[in-house]
This record gives C-alpha cells, sequence and structure tokens, in this order.
C-alpha cells in the first residue's frame, strides 16, 4: 500500500521473529463470532493522480468564493490574508506535531502557542490567554461554565442579539450540567440588547452575562452600562468578541470585561466552510487564569539557565485531573491559531487598524449607497462590518439571482427571528472592493 | 538535525513603523468617524503587536520550526496518538479553493460538492463502526465524547429514565478526558477496575450497574494496546441493566475491517481523523471527532446531516435532534483530508493499516520484553505499554527514558498513562515505519536500559542534543508567566 513501506520479505521477517504464520493470529483476542467477515463496503483505492482527478472534480462542483464575490458574514468571514500564513502553516515541523508534551523538541510550537497568547491578551486587552479552543461557540460555551464555577451561581444571561448557532451551542452545554440560561430580549430600533429589560433582580443570581461584540446583527452593544449592570450584581461579564474590530473598537479589558472569547477565523484562516477556525479564550486575575480550559503554555528556564518554554497549570486538565478537570478539552486548534499569529505578526498594529478601518468604511459605504436606492437598514445602533437591512423582498429568491450576477448575498433572518421577515445581514471586508460593491448595489436595484 | 540557536520573540524584533503587509488603499468615499462610531466605543490603547518585515517573520517562524520535532522530522511513537505519515497530497487537496473559500451559508446549489462529500464521509464512517448513522460535527475526540453522553442523556430522558442514570462507569485504565467528558453532562463517574489480563474486571462490573447505570465509556483495544476478550459480556451486562456503550475510537487503527464496534454492542462511537484517517495533528489540531450511532439513536444527532433527497445533497435536522455542539458544520477542511485519506486505500489498503500497525507494535513488543517490564504479556494490537519498574529500582524514572529518548532524534512514547501501570511507557509505533526505523528504536531502548544500570545519572540529566535542556516545569507552575511583557 501507498504509505505502508513495509515490504513482504520483512513482514515475513517480523512474522518469523513472533513466531507466528500471519497477522490474524495476533487479532486472536478478537472473538470469532463479532469478526468482520466480508470486506468494508467502501469503494476501491485511488492512486494519486486519480484521487487528485477525483477530488479536483468534486471540489469544482463546488461554487466558491474565488469566482463569487462575497456579502455573506454571520460567523465566517472572507478577510484577505497575507500569502505567508500558508507557506508557514504548511511546514512539517509544525504541521505534523502534535501536543508539546516532550518540551525539550517542541520549543517551535511551545513559543508560538507563548506569542499567540500574549498578541491574544493585547488583542483584548486581557491578562492571559490559553492556546486556542475549538471554535468561538464552543469557547464561549465554556466560558458560561468558568464563570458558573467561580461565581458559584448556576445561571447565565445570554442576549437574543448573540450569533442564533452560538445560542443553541450554549444552551446544550448549559442544560447538560443543570445551569439554567435567560435570553435577554431586543429593542427592535435600536438592534441592541433592551437595556430597560434589565431589572436588577434579574441579575441578582446570574453568574455572568454574555455581551457579543459586535452582535450579531453588527451593531456595537452599550459595553459601558451593560458592564456595570451586571458587576453590580456581582456577575462576571463575558465578552464574546470580534477579533478583527478590536482594531478600532475599545479593548473588552476597558471595560471591565472578565472573560473575553470569539473566532479567530478572520486572522489567517480560510472559511473552510466553517471550520477548522480556531476560539480564542482570554481572562484577567489569576483567580480565573487558574480555572481557564484548555492548553496554557508558560515561560521558563532549563538547567542552564535558558529561556524556554513548557504547558503550564496543568493540573486544571483532563489527563491530571480526569473527572475534576476544568474542562474535558484535549486537542485544540493549534495549527489555525498558528496561522492567526502569524497573520497578526505579519500586519502588525498598523495593519490591524486598517483592516478595521476598511471594514467600517466600507461597510458604511454599502449601506449609505443602498440607502440611497431605498433599502434601509433596519437599526439605528452604530455597525461594524456587518448591519441588517429591510426591504419588500423574498430574499431567497434575491439571492438566486444574485447568484446569477456573481454575488453571494446576505443571510435572510426570518427564519430564526420571525420580526426580521423582510430583512438581510449583509457583510462587507477590507476585500471587497468599490467596484465590486457599486456592482452589487447596481444589481440589488434591479431586484428589490 | 535541530539547531540550538535560541529564538527570540517576535515582540522583541519589533522597531516602530515596520511593517510586513500593505492592504489596498481605500477605495470608497471616508465617512467621518464621528459619523460612524461614537467616541467612547473607539479603542484607547494600541494592542502590542509586533512591528515586523515579512522576511523577519518568515526567518522567525522558520527558526522556530527547526526547534521542532513532527512526524516529517523523525519517529514519534507517541502512543494512544497515532501519529502516522499525513499524506502531503491531502494538504493540496484541503488547499483547493473548491473547498477552502466556501462560505458555510452558501445555498445548497452552490456547494453540492462538499454535501456530497460530507455524505459520503457519514456513510463510510458509519459503514467502518457498523452502526446506523454518524455526524461530522463534533471538532475531536473529547468533543464527540461529549456529544455522545448528551445524546446518552436525551435517550434516556425520552424515557423517563434521565434523573435516576446518573452513573458513567469508566474503567482505570481510561485516557482522561472520558470521564472530564462525563462531568460535563453531570453524569457521576465510577471507576470500574481491570482484571489480570488488562480488560474490563467483568465480575466487579456485574456488581456495579444497575438502574442508576447511564452507560459506560470504554475503548477496545483499550489504552493497554490490548483487545477485551469479554467485550460480548461487558455489552450485555450494560444494555441488560438498561445502560449505553460509549466507544471511545483512539484506538479505531487496529481494528479496520477486522471488527467493528457496533458488532461489539456499542451504541456511540467516536473517530479521531486526526488519528486513524492520516489528518495531521498541527501541533495539538485541529483535529476532528465525528461519532456514529446505532438507530435508536440516531435521531438525537446533533444537526444538521446531509442527506440526499432526488438526487441532490441537502441539509437536514433529525427530528428529535439534540441541537448542536459547535457553529457549523465541522472542522471540514479536516474532513476533506480524512475522505481522501479512505478513497487512497479503499477497503483493501485500510485493512492492510491496522495488520500492519499490529504487526509492527507486536515486533517492537517482543524486542523489548527482555530490557523493560512487560505487564501484560499477550499479544497487542497497535499499541502496547512498557513499565520502567526496573530501572525505577536503578534510580531512573520514565520520565528519564522519555528525555534521553530525544538525544535518538526520536519523540518519547507517551508516559505514565495509563494509570494502571506503574511507570508506564505506551508505545505506538504505527504502519508508515520503516522496518529500519523500529529496529533503530529498538537499539535506543536498549541503550537506555543499559545505561541505567550502569550509568544512572547520565540517563537522569538528559537529554543533551536538544535545543534547551531539561526544563523546570515546576518554575513554571508557580510562577506563571504566560505572555510576553514589554520591559518599562
Ligand atoms: C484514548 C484517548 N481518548 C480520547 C482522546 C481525546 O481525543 P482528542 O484529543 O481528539 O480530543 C485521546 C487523545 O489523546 C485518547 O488518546
Amino acid at each position: 500500500m501507498r504509505y505502508i513501506p513495509t515490504t513482504s520479505e520483512e513482514r515475513q521477517h517480523m512474522l518469523d521473529f513472533l513466531g507466528v504464520d500471519s497477522v490474524e493470529e495476533l487479532f486472536d483476542a478478537v472473538p470469532d463470532r463479532i469478526r468482520t467477515e466480508k470486506p468494508l463496503p467502501l469503494p476501491d483505492a485511488l492512486a494519486e493522480a486519480q484521487l487528485m482527478r477525483h477530488m479536483k472534480e468534486l471540489s469544482e462542483s463546488n461554487v466558491s468564493c474565488e469566482h463569487l464575490v462575497s456579502f455573506l458574514g454571520a460567523g465566517s468571514y472572507d478577510h484577505l490574508i497575507p500569502a505567508v500564513v500558508n507557506h508557514i502553516t504548511s511546514r512539517g515541523e509544525f504541521l505534523t506535531a502534535y501536543t508539546p508534551y516532550q518540551a525539550e523538541i517542541s520549543q517551535g510550537v511551545l513559543q508560538v502557542i507563548f506569542e499567540f497568547q500574549t498578541l491574544i491578551a493585547e488583542l483584548t486587552g486581557m491578562d492571559a490567554a490559553n492556546a486556542s479552543m475549538y471554535d468561538g461557540a464552543t469557547s464561549l460555551a465554556e466560558a458560561c461554565l468558568m464563570a458558573c464555577n467561580v461565581a458559584r451561581r448556576s445561571k447565565v444571561l445570554l442576549p437574543e442579539t448573540l450569533h442564533p448557532e452560538w445560542v443553541d451551542v450554549v444552551k446544550l452545554y448549559m442544560e447538560n450540567q443543570d445551569i439554567s440560561v435567560q435570553m435577554i430580549p431586543w429593542n427592535r430600533e435600536t438592534g441592541t440588547m433592551d437595556v430597560a429589560a434589565l431589572h436588577e433582580d434579574a441579575a441578582g443570581d446570574a453568574a455572568c452575562l454574555v455581551i457579543p461584540y459586535p452582535n450579531f446583527f453588527g451593531v456595537i452593544e452599550d459595553v459601558a452600562k451593560l458592564s456595570r449592570w451586571i458587576h453590580d450584581a456581582g456577575g462576571l461579564l463575558v465578552t464574546a468578541a470580534d477579533p478583527v474590530s478590536l482594531g478600532l473598537l475599545e479593548a473588552p479589558g476597558a471595560f471591565g470585561a472578565d472573560i473575553v472569547v470569539g473566532e479567530g477565523q478572520p486572522f489567517g484562516n480560510t472559511m473552510n466552510f466553517g471550520g477548522p477556525g480556531f476560539g480564542f479564550f482570554a481572562c484577567s486575575g489569576s483567580k480565573l487564569i487558574r480555572r481557564m480550559p484548555g492548553r496554557i503554555v508558560g515561560e521558563t528556564v532549563d538547567t542552564e539557565g535558558r529561556r524556554g518554554y513548557v504547558l503550564t497549570l496543568q493540573t486544571r486538565e483532563q489527563h491530571i485531573r480526569r473527572e475534576k478537570a476544568t474542562s474535558n478539552i484535549c486537542s485544540n486548534q493549534a495549527l489555525n491559531a498558528l496561522a492567526g499569529a502569524v497573520h497578526l505578526s505579519v500586519i502588525g498594529p498598523q495593519g490591524l487598524k486598517d483592516v478595521a478601518y476598511q471594514c467600517l468604511q466600507k461597510t458604511a459605504y454599502l449601506k449609505s449607497q443602498l440607502r440611497d436606492i431605498g433599502i434601509q437598514a433596519a437599526f439605528s445602533g452604530p455597525t461594524f462590518r456587518e448591519f441588517v437591512v429591510q426591504a419588500d423582498a423574498n430574499w431567497d429568491e434575491v439571492n438566486k439571482r444574485l447568484l446569477d450576477h456573481g454575488f453571494l448575498g446576505g443571510l435572510p433572518l426570518g427564519e430564526r427571528f420571525p420580526e426580521l421577515q423582510h430583512c438581510v445581514l449583509l457583510s462587507v471586508t477590507e476585500a471587497r472592493t468599490k467596484d465590486e460593491i457599486d456592482r452589487f448595489v447596481h444589481a440589488l436595484g434591479g431586484l428589490c | 538535525m535541530q539547531t540550538k540557536k535560541p529564538v527570540p520573540l517576535i515582540f522583541e524584533l519589533s522597531s516602530p513603523g515596520r511593517r510586513g503587509y500593505r492592504y489596498p488603499e481605500l477605495d470608497v468615499p471616508e465617512t467621518p468617524m464621528e459619523e460612524l462610531l461614537p467616541k467612547e466605543h473607539l479603542r484607547r490603547e494600541v494592542p502590542k503587536l509586533p512591528e515586523v518585515s515579512e522576511i523577519e517573520v518568515v526567518r522567525h517562524y522558520t527558526g522556530l520550526s527547526r526547534l521542532n520535532h513532527g512526524v516529517d522530522v523523525g519517529f514519534y511513537p507517541l502512543g494512544s496518538c497515532t501519529m502516522k505519515y499525513n499524506p502531503k497530497v491531502n494538504e493540496d487537496i484541503a488547499r483547493l479553493p473548491g473547498f477552502s473559500l466556501l462560505h458555510p451559508y452558501q445555498p445548497e446549489e452552490t456547494v453540492q460538492g462538499a454535501l456530497k462529500l460530507m455524505y459520503k464521509l457519514q456513510s463510510y464512517l458509519t459503514e467502518i463502526a457498523g452502526l446506523s448513522a454518524t455526524t461530522l460535527q463534533p471538532a475531536a475526540g473529547a468533543h464527540g465524547e461529549l456529544t455522545g453522553l448528551m445524546l446518552m442523556r436525551a435517550y434516556h430522558r425520552e424515557r423517563g429514565e434521565d434523573t435516576q442514570r446518573k452513573e458513567m462507569l469508566v474503567p482505570d485504565s481510561a485516557h482522561g478526558t472520558n470521564p472530564a467528558s462525563a462531568m460535563m453532562v453531570n453524569y457521576k463517574v465510577r471507576e470500574v477496575p481491570s482484571d489480570a489480563r488488562g480488560g474490563v474486571d467483568v465480575e466487579a462490573l456485574r456488581g456495579m450497574v444497575g438502574p442508576q447505570t447511564a452507560g459506560i465509556m470504554l475503548t477496545n483495544p483499550n489504552t493497554l494496546g490490548l483487545f477485551d476478550e469479554n467485550i460480548c459480556e461487558v455489552a450485555k451486562i450494560i444494555h441488560d441493566a438498561g445502560g449505553l456503550l460509549y466507544y471511545d475510537g483512539a484506538n479505531a487503527n487496529a481494528i479496520m475491517g477486522y471488527v467493528r464496534p457496533g458488532d461489539m454492542g456499542f451504541d456511540i462511537v467516536h473517530f479521531n481523523l486526526h488519528k486513524t484517517f492520516s489528518t495531521p495533528h498541527g501541533g495539538g489540531g485541529p483535529g476532528s471527532g465525528p461519532i456514529a450511532v446505532s438507530q435508536r439513536l440516531q435521531d438525537y444527532l446533533p444537526g444538521p446531516l446531509v442527506s440526499k433527497r432526488d438526487g441532490e445533497y441537502v441539509w437536514e435536522y433529525p427530528t428529535k435532534s439534540i441541537g448542536r455542539v459547535r457553529s457549523f458544520f465541522g472542522n471540514f477542511g479536516v474532513l476533506v483530508r480524512a475522505y481522501a485519506y479512505i478513497r487512497s486505500h479503499g477497503p483493501q489498503g485500510l485493512m492492510d493499516v491496522s495488520d500492519t500497525a499490529v504487526l509492527h507494535a507486536n515486533y517492537l513488543m517482543r524486542k523489548l520484553q527482555d530490557d523493560f517490564d512487560l505487564p501484560y504479556d499477550r499479544h497487542c494490537m497497535h499499541e502496547f505499554v512498557l513499565s520502567g519498574k526496573r530501572q525505577k529500582n536503578q534510580g531512573v524514572r520514565t520520565l528519564d527514558i522519555a528525555k534521553r529518548l530525544l538525544d535518538y532524534g526520536v519523540h518519547s512514547p507517551t508516559v505514565y498513562f495509563p494509570l494502571i501501570v506503574e511507570e508506564a511507557l505506551m508505545v505506538e509505533p504505527t504502519e508508515t515505519e520503516t522496518l529500519a526505523t523500529l529496529d533503530a528504536f529498538v537499539e535506543a531502548m536498549k541503550q537506555i536500559a543499559i545505561e541505567a544500570a550502569e550509568e544512572p545519572e547520565t540517563v537522569r540529566q538528559a537529554p543533551y542534543n536538544t535545543p534547551v535542556r531539561r526544563l523546570d516545569d515546576a518554575l513554571a507552575a508557580r510562577k506563571p508567566v504566560l505572555r510576553w511583557t514589554p520591559r518599562s
């Protein structure tokens, strides 16, 4: 077989050494009555060239964003990725390593994670970050569990302005730990959490409040007020931040977030049909840091006093603490985190500001161009790289026609938000050009 | 081989004003900031990202990569992790724009190729598991465990037994994620002892089950690398008590084409695609942990799944779906590689994989049994566990043996796991290594055994030829420095 180097002579040599006639004999512990008699019903093996042809055919029966001009966001974004990222993440020394259990021959991955933790801590304005989580949604779920453990309360406040899939994930995780979830309604005018609905008593026994930043509709919540409100009630503030927005928006640490999580895909990772990207997880204060889920890398020295890095604070983790661990996470999204770290390193602080500024300006431009043709923004609140518009149109139909023009239209919201029947969520990244936006507006003008 | 040159932190290379990447000029008319964002929302302090050029970035990460061991660098017999060769062509395939540049919310008609791939992979994994349906959503093995246990709860809940079935049985040889996952769904973990042959102690198990039993989590072959001969008996005991069986598929590399977990009696199976199906481990991830389930559980699966209607591939939610365990559909890029791996092997190829993995492991085990203690003297499957007890009496710990191996350019086996073997060394050679590599490993291990007996201090001070010498774990934990901070 292709990837098995063992020759038949070598097989025979090993069998002779073992004193058995065939490998079958080594399987003698498998009871006869459960052995698989027939070959697995799978298609026959393909040689490399055949495989490539088949995979190309499959990939080309998709219409990808190589050819489509995307105005679709909602948690997965078409951002520019510097070419250098893929070259670094393709290096076999990173690609084919595993979790750095043997630190002395894993300084590459360990230092990458240490730098990644620093980048995330800087970006979010927090003390420390872990080595990554599966994605933004699970990172948020873990943050809520951690908040409940630390606050010794068992209620979580989730706004309806959070990504609906993240709501689903958090609810499922909480339900399985018998933690209650209270949904916070939103204001149809502003597109933000309904602050008026936030009574004292609602927060009274809540472990945490989650603020999506910006929220699912692209709108920026009144973070200062919400932060005060939850802290006054003795709960923790968990911020689910869009990392790109943090090039412009105030760092969550600066308005008092206790835990900051998010989806890091926009940095270094293509959309990949929704994964893999990476979740990030940051917090402040040693009480919280010592309860973080996942891998954490720390600095130390070797026996000759040289600086080096190791996995640390492992007494939180499943392989040591088993059912008393802070989480069950083992494998994470290290390579995607590396991609994020390379991306952030090569663009630097100015690049981060540029990309955020361009998202903001291009989104504003599309918004104003649409207003000019009578398609109005649905909410009055300030937005970052996404916004909701409403028009008396069947958006599924409109999107079909847009495809004919080479555009990937926005996400219709009616299914998940009945009150937003004629609304669609549009996203504009720095990757869109003025020409593309103008043509999109023109196409929409003919359809709505 | 490995360089010893220390690599500064990327932040230490930073020079104000230096840039490594430029975005195109903004080409839309600018709106004044105050019209777009109220001042109080603006960031006051610029995050201290490094200011470096592209060549510095490339040299920095290239330098770091050279401090790192990987399967592409050398032998990596890390037990339980299946560090086999990761085919290069699968990397090219995963990067095809028709896969990598798909948005998860694209209309179904624009992603028929991706859906077809997922549909086929669902069915291949279902067949390999010998079960009824598969979700590709979980992001890793542990995530699959969590999902599987949520399904168990949903199943018992519908029978009105969730409040009573609160105990999850986990063998004392189990991986840490098993009890940790049980904790994540509020199950109480009860540890099942192993018997003298390394399997589940069937008599003890009989005394532990009852109306409080939600299920059991097992891997077979287990973490000792041994196939549990009593598996059918174990399945019967659990099912008779009204519980379900969860299969931790971390060790599936031993069984493909030989025996299916479904036929052993399991109700839920996860596969670690990053192990058995050769998707690269990436320095810790991304993984992927699809789970296959029996018929009675398939309606509870997280959604959406891919199904086929009138020749078209479509998203569909199972009727009693528990919801979703992550956003979107799974680590699709990993699924593409695993699909390609299965297609390049076919049924016979996968069987050859397991066959050779088992042969290699038995060969190594028998080569090393005189120099190290072998706690269970029977055929192993794709991996085996040695004990460094003898060396411990000579003053050399398993940790020291592991560190000394690094000097030979080899990653050490998994150490101190499973917990039931004193000074454990868990060796998994995989099918993709040459006999010459296996023999070189044997030689290295024998050398170390001799050293342990004759000059233990040499082993205790190892490693010597690595980029850094032995690192101080205790210091790192006592005074955590978890990030770079600028010197003031
Ligand atoms: C036996 C066993 N079970 C479960 C896991 C967890 O899998 P993952 O790391 O993919 O979450 C591992 C991985 O190391 C394992 O070896």
